[in-house]
């Protein structure tokens, strides 16, 4: 009985994921690229959503997940006789090691997952604030140290020469095993017992949760998810290690908070509209024929217009766009709003 | 492997790396001391603060540019600093402090992403240059050492904000309200605090702060981009975290802290290495996190979870 309640809530973002897919193949090449990156962003946002939202803990940190993963899907699948013009310096296992797209994505999720685990078996022994600011700082090693070792990778440059293999079908697929994996995850006992830990700490450490561990678990899956969905983008577009920094983490948790940090769904309708707006208006930055009027926006609108969308979803409906909740056929019933709870700091 | 140790131990007791040390850690202490004032009162960790700092060095640019003298460039920077500062606890910090301290961080995270991008609307990425404040960033010789103006300015000007904070929180009926309201926030409302003018006072010395960090930074770093003093609030606030942000002291030491930890490894690192700095400090933040949580210099038990 309750699963066949619960598959409305894997069904509706699965539909408008795939809706997404369907809607860019019927668009010229030019504008799936539109597409493709939504999809690619609803991958990020599901990651980030798979800790933050069932924990309650906000982490600024998931993008260094997905720089590893880029790096690590990156490295392994430029050509490898390409590697010594682009990557002259590459350590010598990243060097002779070539594999295919799929080889890869499943890589860049291990090593997104496996630097997960580690930076979390120290991280979520912190709370509040502290754990803020300790995932910010994972952000900040992470960035620096791809950035300026070119054993690893291009260093400063960008990745050059990986196959773009990252089309709307393997967007679309991506995104719904990402959710499908979210999914799970929130309706096994662990899921459950996170939200528990969230909603209530008191109660859920009497009955026996180690918030501790519970977390940790939730921070490596999020990393594997969010390591997958650097591998996406690597095989999507020249990524550098300036792509994969400040401007993703914002834009990431902008796309959580306005869609509703607290549910799936709200993960999955963040992402897809913020980027629908987005896409809108990078058009518009180009020049945009709209009801037979030009609208020409200057460079940089975009992060403007989302940032103060952020600003007012919170000020306005701080629970998001879905009121935290996940999708539902019996919507017409009252429900509770869904309270993110941080612990006392 | 010894030698490096030895290099490195003699670049750290070196003269001249410990004043510009201890004048980079004056400017983060001054810098934590504004995040530190508004947490107090609101229990709001202000990611935007870098921001004001921005807007005012932009406010310098223009008036350079402009070619105003250099105080009536200083009056601007502080208009638009405290402008600012008084729009954003009107508009956000304002309607959100009921909110949770997960909301808010993110709210303010935001908020620092928006006045970037009006700023990089505004100036473009390449920024504009303050030529007007140069002078200061002379060096002048003491002794063997190179001393660079806004070194000793810097060091000079917080010590005397610090002194007249601690003066006006210990010895003023306002000073004397915002440390009730950032002990206990609805006691001191129950006993006749009233929230509004505490939080306002609040932010406006932040925002003063704020201005006096952008003038100070912008000598030092003439050309003003979107992104100026990003990275700086960034270490900041890790510093204020480790130093301890219960208390306004143990933040404030935690700011110079971080400041001048940062000075000396700067200093310090083979010239080879130095692009790891950011590297080691925050793996440093990371590390004494993990063995005080509640912050190195905080008293008690601090933060921990209430079970």
């Amino acid at each position: 009985m309750n699963a066949l309640r619960a598959w409305p809530q894997l069904a509706a973002p699965t539909v408008l994921i795939v809706a997404a897919g369907l809607l860019g193949s019927l668009t010229d090449r030019a504008s799936q690229i539109y597409f493709i990156s939504a999809l690619v962003s609803v991958a990020f946002v599901v990651a980030l959503y798979v800790f933050v939202g069932n924990s309650g803990v906000v982490s600024f940190g998931h993008i260094s997940f997905v720089a590893v993963g880029a790096w690590a899907a990156g490295v392994l699948s430029v050509p490898a006789e390409e590697k010594p013009a682009t990557m002259p310096n590459l350590a010598g296992f990243l060097r002779d090691t070539t594999v295919g797209n799929v080889p890869s994505l499943a890589i860049a999720a291990a090593v997104g997952g496996v630097f997960a685990l580690v930076a979390g078996l120290a991280l979520m022994r912190l709370s509040g604030l502290a754990a803020g600011i300790a995932t910010f700082a994972v952000l900040e090693i992470t960035n620096n140290v791809l950035r300026y070792t070119d054993k690893l990778g291009p260093g400063l440059n960008v990745f050059s020469s990986v196959p773009e293999t990252t089309g709307l079908l393997q967007a679309t697929v991506g995104a719904v095993l990402v959710v499908t994996a979210a999914f799970v995850y929130q309706r096994s006992r662990f899921g459950r017992q996170l939200r528990a830990a969230r909603d209530d700490p008191a109660a859920a450490r009497a009955v026996g949760i180690s918030v501790y561990r519970q977390r940790l678990v939730a921070f490596a899956i999020s990393g594997v998810l969010a390591g997958f969905g650097g591998g996406l983008y690597v095989h999507l577009l020249p990524t550098g290690a300036d792509s994969l920094y400040l401007d993703l983490t914002f834009i990431t948790l902008a796309m959580l908070v306005i869609g509703g940090m607290t549910s799936l769904w709200g993960a999955v309708v963040g992402a897809l509209a913020v980027s629908g707006l987005d896409s809108l208006l990078a058009e518009a930055e180009n020049g945009l024929d709209l009801a037979g009027r030009t609208i020409d926006l200057p460079a940089g609108t975009r992060i403007v217009v989302v940032g103060f969308l952020m600003g007012l979803v919170l000020v306005v409906r701080p629970s998001g766009l879905t009121g935290g909740r996940e999708f539902s056929l019996g919507r017409l019933r009252p429900q509770r709003p869904a309270v993110v709870q941080e612990e006392s700091s | 492997m010894t030698t490096v140790v030895a290099s490195f131990v003699r670049d750290v007791v070196d003269p001249q790396v410990q004043i510009d040390a201890i004048g980079l850690g004056a400017v983060y202490a001054l810098m934590a001391v504004g995040i530190g004032l508004v947490f107090g009162v609101l229990r709001l960790v202000n990611f935007a603060y870098g921001q004001l700092i921005m807007a005012g060095a932009f406010a310098l640019a223009l008036a350079s540019e402009w070619d105003w003298p250099v105080w009536a460039g200083i009056v601007l920077c502080f208009a638009v600093v405290l402008a600012l500062s008084v729009a954003l606890e009107w508009l956000v910090f304002r309607p959100l402090r009921l909110q949770s301290p997960a909301v808010m961080l993110v709210a303010t995270f935001a908020v620092a992403f928006l006045l970037q991008s009006i700023a990089l609307l505004w100036f473009g990425p390449l920024g504009k240059p303050a030529a007007s404040l140069v002078t200061l960033n002379r060096p002048v010789t003491i002794g063997s050492l190179d001393v660079r103006k806004v070194t000793i300015v810097a060091i000079v000007v917080a010590a005397i904000c610090l002194v007249a904070l601690v003066l006006l929180l210990e010895r003023t009926s306002i000073g004397l309200h915002m440390r009730a309201a950032s002990m206990d926030f609805t006691t001191a409302r129950l006993l006749g605090v009233r929230a509004n003018r505490v939080i306002a006072s609040a932010v406006l010395i932040s925002g003063v702060l704020a201005a006096i960090v952008a003038v100070m930074l912008t000598i030092q770093f003439p050309l003003v981009t979107p992104g100026f003093a990003l990275q700086d609030t960034i270490i900041v606030l890790a510093g204020v975290v480790v130093g301890g942000m219960n208390r306004l002291f143990s933040a404030t030491l935690g700011g110079f802290a971080i400041g001048y930890v940062s000075g000396l490894l700067g200093g310090a690192l083979p010239t080879d290495q130095s692009q790891y700095l950011p590297s080691l400090l925050f793996g440093l933040v990371i590390l004494v996190l993990l063995v005080r949580p509640a912050g190195v210099f905080a008293r008690g038990g601090g933060p921990v979870e209430r079970v």
